[in-house]
């Protein structure tokens, strides 16, 4: 691909027409580099259906154009006819930076995507920035989240990127931005689709998603036992945010491993973490060190979780964490 | 199944002069997240027969790992290395291992980690799948089903799984909750002492010299540096009545609730 490639994509990621948050965040983020730089941003929408979407949403949030890919096997996220049509999108278009959700699909596709079209990827990059000459420059951790790196693709184009979940703020739609649907021409394009989808199953139960929560309220080996958790999802519910753990929880068994939080688990960026009975080991501070504010309850005065922590309360669990309940239910009743 | 050897990640220090991550004397392991990809081929081979083969790119240190390897199951292990894979980045490091992998030859399945613990990019795995032309299915929780030709399997994705089946051969990368990875015993370390590694090269491999190193890596790490640092900040006193008060009103205040 040439150097004259121009304008900022970003995917759609999408599923029973909800657009996915981190696709917004990811547009706003796109708008305010393609401003610094004169260029467009496009939202690409693949889907067997576009309709169910709401592409006016998509331009209030950042995109001038709206590239939507119709096809039949385009009906839900699939690696082969995903890259095959992406691939034919950016052949044909030719844009400069592509920034993908990191999504459970988005870190399927981007990987597979870049291989394929011979271009450097960033993953579960935290910040994004244009450089006039150097296009996408992207920040992402290393090591466990003990590293920043800074990553350059100098000649390859497009330049891929996939975006933590919460790293950009979710722009507020501003519904006077113009833009256009442009419809994509998939016409004998041949489409691959070797591994068949049988079956999605959801196990959150409407829960609020961890790496989506405005808060999140996490447990560790302090908590004791498993019956007891049920203190720290009550006061979850209270903030109407979603239940985390520590790994020692979920190796003892007490919480499904879905909800660990840390280098093996996940990456969390909430406005709020309250960390109940957790001490702050490295791997644990890996996926919640860049919240907004961290509130620590521990008994322990001298736990590494201190050292990190907004507010620190030293006291017993079993005391803070219901009265800390019942509190913040009369203040945002 | 691909193995990499990874510095044990909890005390890195960064060479500002450099400009890199200093990984000199840190202890060397295998990527915990292979750990259940080896784990998981040895199964497969203890139902059905196969044969396990752990490929590996990186220097001499590496062969201690892959003895490991050998010691939990596998059958056997090569090496890739060679002066010119330096400084390879993830596509580089696809192209290399597919390479590898071609002259192994006959394969059904490729079991890769998730994401290495270092870089942590989770981009060489569908790499490989798409050097090698093969299907992908990432993040495999649990493999319900496995015969000739036919593998159908669960996928984790953001809100719970799918599942899903396809055609062998076919690149797969695992997640810490397919299994629980068994040590190496003290006798097949012993074994593994004895065996040797062959190790395969740009030559070898018959690669193509502009795909590895850095004139075959797409990316450059311009920077590295240590995250913003968080100070500790108040510790909230009073009687826990008082303590929980104080909070919420500073947390309200700061428009979180
Ligand atoms: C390769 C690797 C990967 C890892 N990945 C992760 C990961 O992803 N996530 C993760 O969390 N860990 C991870 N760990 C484990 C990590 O090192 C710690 O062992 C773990 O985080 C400890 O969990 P904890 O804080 O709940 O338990 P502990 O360290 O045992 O701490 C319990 C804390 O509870 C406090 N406490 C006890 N009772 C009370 C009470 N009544 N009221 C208030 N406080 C109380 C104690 O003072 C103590 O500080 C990993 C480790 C390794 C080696
Ligand atoms: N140098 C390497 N040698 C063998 N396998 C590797 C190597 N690098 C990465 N892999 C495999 O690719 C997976 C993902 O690694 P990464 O893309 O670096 O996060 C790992 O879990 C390994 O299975």
């Amino acid at each position: 691909m040439t150097q004259e490639a121009k304008n900022i994509w970003v995917l759609v990621d999408h599923r029973g027409g909800k657009v996915a948050n981190v696709t917004l965040e990811a547009l706003g983020l796109a708008r305010k580099l393609a401003d610094a730089s004169s260029q467009e941003v496009w939202a690409v929408l693949l889907a067997d259906d576009a309709g169910s979407v709401d592409t006016e949403r998509l331009i209030a949030c950042g995109a001038d154009v709206v590239l939507v890919a119709e096809h039949p096997k385009l009906d839900a996220y699939r690696d082969d006819p995903y890259t095959d049509v992406v691939t034919h999108l950016v052949k044909s278009y030719e844009p400069a930076a592509f920034i993908i959700g990191a999504t459970s699909s988005g870190k399927s596709l981007a990987p597979r995507l870049a291989a394929r079209l011979r271009t450097g990827l960033a993953s579960e990059c935290v910040d994004l920035e244009w450089d006039g000459e150097k296009g996408l420059v992207a920040v992402r951790p290393m090591y466990g989240g003990n590293v920043l790196a800074t990553v350059e693709t100098p000649e390859a184009r497009p330049q891929l990127a996939t975006l933590r979940m919460k790293s950009a703020p979710r722009p507020e739609p501003d519904t006077s931005r113009t833009g256009r649907v442009e419809k994509a021409d998939l016409s004998g394009l041949e489409i691959t689709d070797r591994v068949k989808l049988l079956e999605a199953v959801e196990t959150g139960g409407g829960e609020v998603k961890l790496e989506e929560a405005d808060i999140v309220v996490s447990g560790g080996r302090g908590v004791g036992k498993p019956e007891n958790f049920a203190l720290i999802k009550a006061l979850a519910d209270a903030c109407r945010g979603a239940m985390g753990a520590s790994r020692a929880a979920v190796d003892a068994g007490w919480v499904p491993y879905a909800h660990q939080v840390g280098q093996t688990g996940k990456t969390v960026s909430p406005k709020v973490y309250i960390a109940c009975g957790i001490s702050g080991a490295i791997q644990h501070l890996a996926g919640m060190k860049s919240s907004d504010i961290i509130v620590a309850i521990n008994k322990n005065p001298d736990a590494p979780i201190f050292k990190v922590a907004t507010y620190g309360i030293v006291g017993d669990l079993f005391e803070i964490v219901p009265l800390l309940t019942e509190e913040i239910k009369k203040e945002t009743a | 199944m691909c193995m990499k050897q990874v510095p044990e990640t909890t005390e890195v220090k960064i060479d500002q002069a450099q400009n890199r991550v200093d990984t000199g004397g840190l202890t060397r392991i295998i990527n915990p997240y292979d750990t259940y990809a080896l784990e998981e081929a040895i199964r497969i081979k203890e139902n059905s027969g196969a044969t396990v083969t752990v490929v590996s790119m990186g220097p001499d240190e590496v062969d201690q790992s892959l003895r490991e390897a050998l010691a939990m199951g596998a059958d056997e292990a090569v090496r890739l290395s060679d002066p010119a894979f330096e400084g390879s980045d993830p596509l580089a490091t696809a192209y290399i291992l597919a390479r590898g992998i071609e002259k192994l030859g006959d394969y059904d399945l490729i079991i890769c980690g998730r994401q290495a613990m270092d870089g942590s990019s989770g981009n060489v795995g569908p790499g490989v799948a798409e050097e090698l032309g093969l299907p992908q299915v990432t993040f495999v929780r649990k493999i319900e089903e496995l015969k000739e030709g036919y593998i159908r399997l669960q996928r984790m994705t953001d809100d719970g799984y799918e599942v899903l089946e396809g055609p062998l051969p076919m690149l797969i990368t695992v997640v810490k909750e397919i299994n629980e990875p068994r040590l190496a015993s003290l006798k097949g370390l012993m074994k593994a002492k004895r065996v040797t590694i062959p190790v395969w090269g740009l030559s070898d491999l018959g690669a193509d010299p502009s795909r590895v190193g850095p004139s075959g890596s797409p990316t450059v790490v311009a920077k590295v540096a240590p995250p913003p640092p968080r100070s500790g900040g108040e510790i909230i006193e009073g009687t826990p009545e008082e303590q929980v008060k104080t909070l919420v009103a500073k947390l309200k205040a700061q428009k979180v609730l």
